[in-house]
């Protein structure tokens, strides 16, 4: 089952949260980036140009054009393979895991999987950023020495940055997931 | 999902359950679930023959391994034996976990019946039931408990989750955890890995169940994925047979070149302080040592210990391979003539920028105003010194060439000799600058301490040696008025040594920081794991970080499949976990340190090798 919904993230850029519902105890929550703006992209091409320009007439050397080409290439693939994230997706599965996968605009995949035994619980922490009061979701981990402790905080979502609304969705789906989860003893 | 137990298996396993089919998936059923059972399924099973599942349980984590599947027909105490056997060789439990039909077109009754039997026969808790519809392709598990459950009301049957897996990548990958805290122990990361790992491991050491395929003629037929042909390769295995008497005759001619290298000779004064000093000796050291180590006939015990005797044995060839190239770029053209005509008159140029710069530094420097007696002292002690080197050079230069044409050869030993070799050069025809750096520090030191002291005197102070601390002193009138004297003396005099060992140091740390460059280039060849990274690059499955999950198929009223794939290991860490270690040991300074060595006018080793005593 899928539906999909539409938020905003912290900047005031369009979200999009995708719900896949494959089983009672097995759900996908994709929220989709806003998109690289040709807006930006002209703007910094412009400007590297103009520089390029300017120094070509100080300096008289078509190297510096070649030169300024090559930057601008080389700068925009590493930004599609190395920064712009198009999405990003929580795929929780009940006694088995928690698998988050981020996408590249250059269509990289980056898959970080957390097994179900590490994971103490899921939360919408607060956090002041500047003059921000910001929320957002992470997962609590374990300390395996010491099962009462946590010892890492892993926040999800990163890049997209949705707000509380968004978050709130999908904080109570996976507290259904989790606390079936807890319910439910391992088998002896 | 049906809405309530079902008390005893199904005549035919592959009917749909009855009852409703479609329920809305955001709410649960009324009553708790059973328990999750998850069941790992080999992707090179899915095509198989009906059979029996035989496999490892895990009851941590409540999950099946399935590593092969036993068809028809068998005797079942052969099956027994087989597997008795196999978990004596492995030690793992390999049992049989249920059973396995892949339907061609109708269902048969007959099957069913039977399947049903085999439960009595291998029993096993719970039996999984799994089954495939080859029109359809639509899959279905069912897992039943036999024994009435402990708790009344506890259902017999558990919910069942089919994950696949390539049994070929699982079984050749090492499983990488993240790294491990500081204050853990390594062992407790391992032990707590988790249930994945479980996985790797039970598949990774039932190696002996795969041995077989299916052309032998074995008393039981089994499919797992070998089944179609045991994998091979015929350089593979020559070079495994070849590689025992080559290892054997290399290691004992290392074992040689370490003797000689051990020798009464090389202890005679002053060659153990030259050796110490040199950066090409300490390389060929290292060298000497690593292919000890690839070469000794102990075969690797884990698979870091075989990475490391890869890496290293493919780093060294790479070394030599470029040092050929750098040879052969050498030798052609005459390029040795040229170098070895050009370096007398780079030294040359370079002593007379230096007397350039000390008659500058005897005049008026910067406008400032100097000490003249001590200018001319130390200008002229300077300058008298870079005559000395002048001629020296002079002396050296017929046999230039041909001392660069033998130096030259040793680039075939490697290209990090070749540049140990270039540094120590470099060293060498900037030994002037040292000593000029050496004299102007200990005059500079010595006037710092003098000035400290007696700075002290002045205010009626003095340093306790035995308690480490400032106390106050009353001095003699004499002792005061001489050590008055001095001071002022001294402090007249610290802008002209001062200003010399700006300049001295600051030349010295220019050197220092060419041959830190050269240093860096050469660490960076030692320890780059170059096998791991071709490794992650073409085999990305060997080198895992952890695994990724997809979802293949989620009708509602079948179980959920998803696809278990390997997640590979990012290169910077496999750069990180794999490096080499380098021979020389990286500066121990910090910034702040530093700083204040050279305000004390502290002499500064900036590298230090291994072994060597504080000067």
């Amino acid at each position: 089952m899928e539906d999909e919904k539409s938020f905003t993230d912290l900047c005031g850029g369009r979200l999009a949260l995708q719900r896949r519902y494959y089983s009672p105890y097995c759900r996908e929550f994709c929220l989709s980036c806003p998109r690289l703006s040709l807006r930006s992209l002209t703007a910094v091409t412009c400007a590297v140009w103009l520089v390029a320009y300017g120094l070509f007439s100080l300096f008289e050397n078509s190297m510096i054009l070649s030169a300024a080409i090559f930057i601008t290439l080389l700068g925009l693939l590493g930004y599609l393979h190395f920064v712009k994230i198009d999405q990003e997706t929580l795929l929780i599965i009940g006694s088995l895991g928690i698998q988050m996968t981020s996408y590249y605009a250059s269509g990289k995949e980056s898959t970080t999987f957390i097994e179900m035994g590490k994971v103490k619980d899921i939360v919408i922490n607060e956090a002041i950023y500047m003059q921000k009061v910001i929320y957002y979701l992470c997962i609590l981990l374990k300390d395996p020495v010491e099962p009462h402790r946590i010892s890492q905080v892993v926040p999800v979502f990163q890049s997209a940055k949705p707000r509380l609304d968004c978050l709130i969705e999908v904080y109570r789906s996976c507290q259904e997931i989790l606390a079936h989860q807890k319910a439910t003893p391992t088998s002896p | 999902m049906p809405s309530r137990p079902c008390p005893r298996p199904r005549p035919r396993c592959s009917q749909p359950r009855g009852g409703s089919t479609s329920q809305p998936a955001l709410s649960f059923p009324s009553r708790a679930p059973g328990m999750m059972l998850k069941a790992f399924f080999p992707t090179c099973c899915a095509s198989a023959d009906s059979g029996l599942l035989v496999g490892r349980w895990v009851p941590e984590q409540s999950s099946a391994v399935v590593l092969a599947v036993v068809h028809f027909p068998f005797i079942p105490i052969q099956v027994k034996r087989l597997l008795a056997q196999v978990q004596q060789a492995s030690r793992v439990g390999v049992t049989v976990l249920g059973t396995w039909c892949h339907h061609q077109q109708e269902p048969e009754e007959g099957l069913g019946h039977f399947l049903e039997g085999l439960s009595a026969i291998f029993t096993h808790e719970p039996w999984l039931q799994l089954c495939r519809e080859k029109a359809s392709r639509a899959w279905s598990c069912r897992a039943t408990h036999h024994q009435v459950p402990a708790t009344p009301g506890t259902p017999s049957e558990d919910q069942v989750m089919l994950i696949f897996y390539d049994q070929r990548k699982v079984l050749l990958s090492w499983l990488h955890p993240p790294a491990v805290l500081p204050d853990q122990q390594a062992g407790d990361a391992t032990a707590s890995a988790g249930g994945l790992a479980a996985v790797f491991d039970t598949v990774a050491q039932s190696e002996v169940l795969f041995c077989g395929d299916r052309y032998d003629e074995g008393p039981v037929r089994l499919s797992h994925w070998q089944s179609e042909g045991v994998e091979g390769s015929i350089l593979v295995e020559l070079a495994k047979w070849a590689s025992g008497p080559l290892c054997l005759l290399l290691a004992s001619l290392l074992s040689l070149v370490s003797a000689a290298g051990t020798c009464w000779l090389w202890r005679l004064w002053p060659l153990p302080f030259i050796g110490s000093k040199l950066s090409t000796c300490e390389q060929l050291r290292h060298r000497l040592e690593q292919l000890t180590l690839v070469f000794s006939t102990e075969k690797a015990q884990s698979p870091s210990e075989l990475m490391r005797k890869a890496n290293t044995l493919i780093s060294v060839l790479m070394d030599v391979i470029l040092g050929l190239l750098l040879l052969s770029w050498l030798h052609g053209n005459n390029r040795i003539g040229q170098l070895a005509d050009a370096l007398v008159p780079v030294a040359d140029r370079v002593a007379e920028e230096l007397q350039h710069l000390l008659q500058w530094l005897m005049g008026a420097p910067a406008g400032l105003k100097m000490n003249r007696a001590l200018d001319q002292v130390l200008g002229r002690f300077f300058l008298y010194h870079i005559h000395l080197w002048i001629s020296y050079i002079h002396l050296m230069s017929p046999f230039i060439e041909r001392i660069l044409w033998h130096v030259g050869l040793s680039a075939c030993l490697g290209l990090t000799v070749a540049l140990s070799i270039l540094s120590d050069i470099v060293a060498l025809l900037t030994f002037h600058i040292y000593c000029f750096y050496v004299y102007g520090a200990r005059l500079y030191c010595l006037k710092i301490y003098g000035l400290s002291s007696l700075w002290r005197l002045f205010r009626g102070k003095k340093w306790n040696v035995l308690r480490q601390r400032v106390d106050s002193c009353s001095y003699d009138l004499d002792q005061l008025f001489i050590g008055t004297l001095l001071f002022t003396i001294l402090v007249f005099l610290l802008p002209t040594t001062a200003l010399y060992y700006l300049v001295f140091t600051l030349l010295r740390l220019l050197v220092v920081t060419v041959q830190g460059l050269i240093h860096l280039l050469v660490d960076l060849i030692n320890s780059l794991p170059l096998y791991s990274l071709g490794l992650r690059l073409c085999r990305p499955y060997r080198l895992a970080a952890g695994v990724k999950f997809r979802v293949l198929e989620h009708k509602a009223g079948r179980p959920l499949c998803l696809l278990m794939q390997i997640n590979p290991l990012p290169y910077s860490r496999v750069a990180h976990t794999y490096r080499l270690p380098s021979c020389g040991c990286p500066p121990k300074h910090s910034w702040g340190s530093l700083c204040r060595k050279l305000f004390f006018g502290e002499l500064i080793y900036p590298w230090r090798q291994r072994g060597e005593k504080q000067d």
